[in-house]
């Protein structure tokens, strides 16, 4: 290349802040759609990226980093935050100039972590941000006086509102030069000198001091009552699951007759063989079976994203320590594993925001046992083969069942967290410190390119883990053929039921039969692909809506009932999703800890049906 | 440790008792966890006051610090002593 690196060169500016400062919802207003979210590499923190448009004609790439309090990184998130900065990951471009976003309410503390930032001697604008929430509460701010004491432009922002975003865009484009600027050096800052500097700062240019959070103190009054509180916290989560199963069933019936139908074209238009197979039985079958529970994961973060933005998450998170704290986890954790109840993927993904490794990993390790919706079809078929459907006081002997279900999951989860807190992930737990942002009506927007972003990375993953996965089970399921004449069904003669056939001696003491068994390995793609290969196995075509209730039938005939007992507690435990070890793998960046998981989620499978079974046997049942 | 008589823990503080930091007992952290307490706004001579003690046991402490709030629970409240 001859021409000069200065015209071809694109900049690269950052978003640096505090939490709560409202930099994610600058980058949309900035960004809009135009955003590109991926991964930083080694790690998972996501990497999100976009377009920014200077005035002077110039276009930059905008990256919001996490939200962090200080250049000393406390969890993977904030180390990217620094690494960025420094330039030393790899890959990515140095910073030509940095925006500081500051909570106008909150300016003392932001402030300082401005303040550590200018000492970098990168090019650097201040986004004064929120400004009308500070005028709301009183708090006068004189921003050209801030400006000219820091000797940094400062920008009014209202980023929610897209207020300021032009003068944002001229000042950085007044600060970003032709050649990038030198990497800064990192040297040990005095925190507690600059926080100082920074509340001389504050009250300096503060001209009203205001009541700042009267309002979020009024909220909270009411939703961390001790009585009220945890009442109002059992009513939204209650009112979150009744919503996902039920707001989600209407779609999830709409995709699950798109892909019926889309097999039903197939198989009129292909011959019969191996390829339409592989389509059908394959593709379809397998990506279907994960895409289904798009629209109950995208209520659920619906909930969740929203529930983040208003400021009432921690205060969940508040409410719930005392619980956690009793079997050695924190508050952090509860939304992590609240998410596991949709899928453990996206679960175990939340889990980054949690700052001790080791709360971290016992909560990815424990994430599974949360009653992911996957399993709803298991326990959906098996309930309704052997639950009788009767009442019990004023509840329905299987809705009781389900709950039941439910609640072992929790209460194998807590007890599996205190086991791996005094064994695998043992050590002091680290000082429990949480924020508590004032409260905010969410953002449209905000939401709106959250719950895109969840929804894209789902796909992602179901059009590539979850694809291959299901692909190898097919092939395993599908050959070798039968022989001609073959009576069995085609899939006992398969490497998959070779497979199951070889395991069966393991599990026959807790009661599995070979069926059981043959239909557990295909079931290691997505659990619920499980009732599919049962109806595989017992020799029906195709186990959709309106033959559901033959695989019912059947089930009832084949299994005595304490084995079914043990099903049902085998799959309160299964380790049995592709999905999540994957995702483990990734979180964890090793092989050691998705073995561990699989293992230990195995063997209290195992001990769960086993004990179940023989109980059931004990009774008579 | 501070051996001023007089100072109390800020889990001493009534809700809504309104009271400055004396001392905070940084031996008795962690490097990582000292510094983001002063992150977080935790500095001798700042305004504290308790807004909320969480059900089950009053642990968590919900702390308001200058115009933050933050939980915490009590054995690290019991390192930050306030004025009387």
């Amino acid at each position: 290349m001859n021409a000069p690196v200065s015209i071809t060169r694109q900049p690269v500016v950052a978003l640096v802040g505090n939490p709560n400062a409202g930099k994610t919802s600058l980058f949309n207003a900035l960004t809009g759609s135009r955003q590109k979210v991926g991964n930083y590499p080694g790690v998972t923190v996501e990497r999100k990226a976009g377009r920014l448009a200077l005035p002077d004609g110039r276009t930059a790439e905008l990256i919001d980093l996490p939200g962090t309090y200080s250049l000393s990184p406390r969890s993977p998130d904030e180390a990217v935050t620094r690494d960025a900065i420094f330039g030393r990951i790899a890959g990515e471009r140095p910073l030509d100039a940095v925006v500081a976003v500051v909570d106008a309410t909150n300016l003392r503390n932001h402030l300082r972590f401005v303040l550590e930032l200018k000492a970098l001697g990168l090019p650097l604008v201040v986004a004064l941000n929120m400004i009308d929430l500070a005028a709301r509460d009183g708090i006068g701010i004189d921003s050209a006086r801030l400006g000219a004491l820091l000797d940094l432009p400062v920008v009014e922002t209202v980023a929610v509102r897209r207020r300021g975003l032009e003068a944002l865009g001229a000042a950085l484009a007044s600060r970003i030069g032709d050649t990038p600027p030198a990497l800064p050096q990192e040297r040990p800052s005095d925190v507690r000198a600059l926080q100082k500097q920074a509340r001389q700062l504050a009250a300096t240019v503060q001209t009203s001091t205001g009541s700042a959070r009267a309002w979020s103190q009024r909220i909270d009054a009411v939703v961390l009552q001790p009585l009220a509180g945890p009442l109002l916290l059992a009513a939204v989560l209650f009112f979150m699951f009744q919503a996902v199963f039920s707001w989600a069933e209407a779609p999830m019936g709409w995709i699950e007759a798109g892909v019926a139908a889309l097999q039903v074209e197939l198989a009129a238009a292909l011959p019969e063989g191996w390829f339409l197979s592989l389509l059908n039985d394959g593709v379809l079958a397998g990506v279907g079976a994960v895409v289904v529970f798009l629209p109950q994961i995208l209520i659920l973060f619906l909930f969740i994203i929203t529930l983040e933005q208003t400021g009432y998450m921690t205060r969940a998170a508040f409410l719930m320590d005392r619980l956690m704290a009793r079997v050695g986890l924190n508050g952090r954790a509860f939304i992590p594993l609240l998410s596991s109840f949709a899928c453990a993927v996206p679960g175990i993904m939340a889990t980054r925001t949690i700052d001790s490794p080791r709360d971290r990993l016992t909560t990815i390790l424990i994430a599974p046992l949360m009653t992911c919706s996957a399993r709803l079809p298991v326990y959906a078929v098996v309930i309704g083969a052997f639950i009788p459907a009767r009442d019990v006081g004023p509840f329905g002997l299987q809705g009781l069942v389900l709950f039941a279900l439910y609640l072992a999951g929790i209460l194998g989860a807590l007890v599996a967290a205190f086991a791996l807190r005094r064994t695998v992930t043992k050590g002091a737990a680290p000082p429990f410190l949480m924020e508590m942002p004032k409260y905010q009506w969410p953002a449209l927007r905000d939401v709106g390119l959250g719950l895109y972003g969840r929804a894209t990375a789902f796909l992602q993953r179901a059009g590539t883990i979850i694809l291959a996965s299901t692909v190898v089970l097919w092939a395993m399921a599908s050959w070798p053929q039968p022989p001609v004449g073959g009576t069995k069904p085609p899939i006992e003669y398969s490497l998959a039921g070779k497979i199951g056939s070889a395991l069966e001696p393991i599990f026959a003491p807790i009661g599995f039969n070979k069926e059981i068994v043959i239909a557990l390995v295909p079931g290691m793609a997505a659990r619920e692909v499980a009732v599919s290969a049962l109806g595989t196995v017992y020799a029906l075509n195709d186990v959709s809506e309106d033959n559901a209730g033959s695989l019912i039938e059947r089930l009832r005939s084949a299994w005595p009932l304490p084995t079914a007992l043990a099903f049902l507690a085998w799959f309160v435990f299964a380790p049995q999703c592709i999905s999540t070890l994957a995702i483990t793998r990734r979180e964890t960046a090793s092989w050691r800890w998705p073995i561990f998981m699989f293992s230990y989620l195995f063997a209290a499978a195992y001990v769960a049906a086993g004990v179940t079974y023989h109980l059931a046997v004990a009774a008579g049942l | 440790m501070t051996n001023h008589a007089l100072h109390r823990p800020i889990d001493a503080l009534a809700v809504g008792e309104v009271a400055l930091i004396a001392a905070i007992d940084r031996a008795g952290l962690d490097p990582g966890t000292a510094q983001r307490l002063c992150e977080l706004g935790f500095d001798e001579g700042v305004d504290v006051e308790i807004l909320h003690r969480a059900p089950f046991g009053g642990d968590p402490l919900a702390v308001r610090v200058g115009n933050m709030v933050v939980a915490l629970r009590r054995d690290m409240a019991r390192l930050i002593e306030v004025e009387p």
